[in-house]
């Protein structure tokens, strides 16, 4: 089925995504003439798939659950902002807090994202192929960020229980992150997230991963500089 | 919030639509910014001819030409709603003098290729009150203020300029501006209102009649200006952008072989030909892009 912005509202083309009937076979959908405008197919919560031919703004594929969406272009601020479950591929570049506070689901972008990518993520799973700006992952609580490039400054400030893995080279690393020794299980994480945004799996021998000193975890005086 | 745009032409053949493209752009950004508008159109220099964008606060445009032309010899002037465009030979330090004994009339700026126009109001309102569609040129930038550091008036409106075809835009908020004026206004720098982004303007007119160039001068405002800024400054050459270092005000640009585009928000360049194949990214934070002849 086929959603043209040009003809149609923004808000009835999110209503149509929004009520799926759940016995028909439509789960096919495509977006034509974006635009820009934000939240696009925001809220959606059933397992279809919808391919958005063009640029978005804000809060693209916010809140998503269960939904497949494809962006063949580049995404504004916050794409998959909260997201829960389902995956959000991106073809281009992102802005800002892409990812941000998502709970599931996976985000996949293939161009670079600008500053604090996956800011406060709580279980996304981020693959990003190009780089990431300054400050991402932020107080990341958990989840996985896999940056194929370089991260800017700050990477993994105040970060809990997220892991990051990053190929490339880090600008500087925030208060309470520090690179960690890879594991088994850890190898076998990055893999699999390499295989979703097929990415070649041989290359996780040059990822080093990151993640929290948990030296900020507890009120301590001689820390007081970085709280 | 407010919104900002910016287009560059680099094919002549675009000139025409200048005013149309920026149109789209304005009336896209007025989400942003509703209190009110401005803009400022770069057009083909005239040499040894100067052109006064000034707002006035009476309509009464034949008497003001009457008085204005027993001040000053060959002199023209263009109303467009409340605003006059005055284009003589006269060299600005002379005109500005006499401009200052119209207490009706306001400079908002000048030089010889710059028109500015600003208003309070609903931006769409704005761009069609000053027929904006209509203008052509070479570059043009443009400003949808949300109020903050100051009252909404025309005064506190974008563009802001502080020097000879200078002008600036600004989505942000400075917190040092009141000792910057200062300091400014001691070294013979025009600030007129309270309005924070003016300081940045006079802060850059400051550098360039130092004999900076416009990358130099917005790389040691990243030091001396404190608060948060995307700035968007136009010069008779062309247009530079620059962000603060924590960049948490948005801009994108979208370049093609024909025009350079800036603004807020991609969809205020949707409108704009072949946008959707165009080269798109974001500016990085505490880096001048620039672009001109």
């Amino acid at each position: 089925m086929n959603l043209n912005l040009k003809k149609e509202s923004l808000r009835k083309v999110n209503e149509t995504l929004q009520s799926i009937d759940r016995k028909s076979n439509k789960k096919i959908f495509k977006i034509s003439n974006p635009d820009g405008n934000h939240a696009i197919c925001a809220g959606l919560k059933d397992e279809i798939e919808v391919t958005i031919d063009g640029h978005t703004g804000y809060y693209c594929a916010g809140m998503n659950m269960n939904a497949n969406i494809i962006v063949n272009g580049n995404v504004g601020t916050g794409v998959a902002e909260n997201m829960m479950s389902g995956t959000v591929h991106v073809k281009g570049n992102a802005s800002q807090s892409a990812g941000a506070t998502a709970h599931g689901g996976t985000l996949i972008i293939d161009g670079d994202t600008s500053s604090r990518c996956g800011i406060s993520m709580k279980g996304i799973d981020i693959i990003v192929k190009g780089s990431v700006g300054h400050m991402s992952a932020f107080m990341a609580q958990s989840g996985n960020l896999v940056i194929c490039g370089d991260a800017g400054d700050a990477l993994g400030d105040s970060i809990y229980e997220a892991n990051i893995f990053i190929k490339g080279k880090v600008k500087s690393l925030g208060a309470d992150c520090e690179e960690k020794k890879m594991n088994k299980k850890d190898q076998n994480i990055l893999r699999s997230l390499l295989k979703k945004a097929s990415v070649n799996e041989s290359e996780i021998k040059n990822f080093k991963m990151y993640g929290s000193a948990r030296k900020l975890y507890n009120f301590n005086i001689d820390n007081v500089s970085e709280y | 919030m407010c919104g900002i745009v910016g287009i560059y032409l680099k094919n002549k053949k675009y000139n025409s639509q200048l005013g149309k493209f920026l149109t789209g752009m304005m009336n896209s950004m007025a989400t942003r910014g509703p209190d009110s508008a401005g803009f400022a159109i770069y057009s083909s220099e005239k040499k040894k001819k100067y052109k006064y964008s000034v707002c006035s606060n009476t309509d009464q445009v034949k008497e003001i030409s009457k008085k204005l032309s027993k001040q000053v010899k060959d002199i023209k002037v263009k109303s467009i709603s409340d605003h006059l465009i005055i284009e003589t030979a006269m060299k600005p330090k002379k005109f500005i003098e006499i401009l200052k004994n119209h207490d009706e009339l306001s400079l908002v700026g000048y030089g010889s290729c710059i028109e500015i126009f600003k208003q309070v109001g609903n931006p769409k309102d704005v761009v069609k009150n000053f027929s904006l569609e209509k203008f052509s040129g070479s570059h043009a930038i443009g400003h949808t203020r949300m109020a903050t550091e100051s009252a909404i008036t025309t005064d506190g409106s974008h563009p802001y300029s502080t020097g000879e075809d200078e002008c600036l835009v600004h989505n942000g908020s400075l917190s040092n501006h009141n000792n910057l004026r200062r300091s400014l206004q001691k070294k013979g720098i025009e600030i007129k209102s309270l309005n924070d982004t003016e300081v940045a303007a006079g802060y850059i007119s400051n550098g360039l009649s130092d004999k900076k160039s416009l990358k130099e001068t917005l790389l040691d405002g990243l030091k001396d200006l404190d608060g948060f800024y995307t700035f968007i400054s136009g010069t008779k050459n062309g247009m530079a952008i620059v962000r603060d270092e924590i960049a948490c005000k948005p801009a994108v640009v979208a370049e093609t072989k024909d025009y350079v585009a800036i603004a807020s928000e991609f969809q205020a360049m949707a409108h704009l030909p072949n946008v959707n194949s165009a080269k798109i990214f974001e500016p990085e934070p505490g880096k001048v892009y620039s672009w001109g002849k």
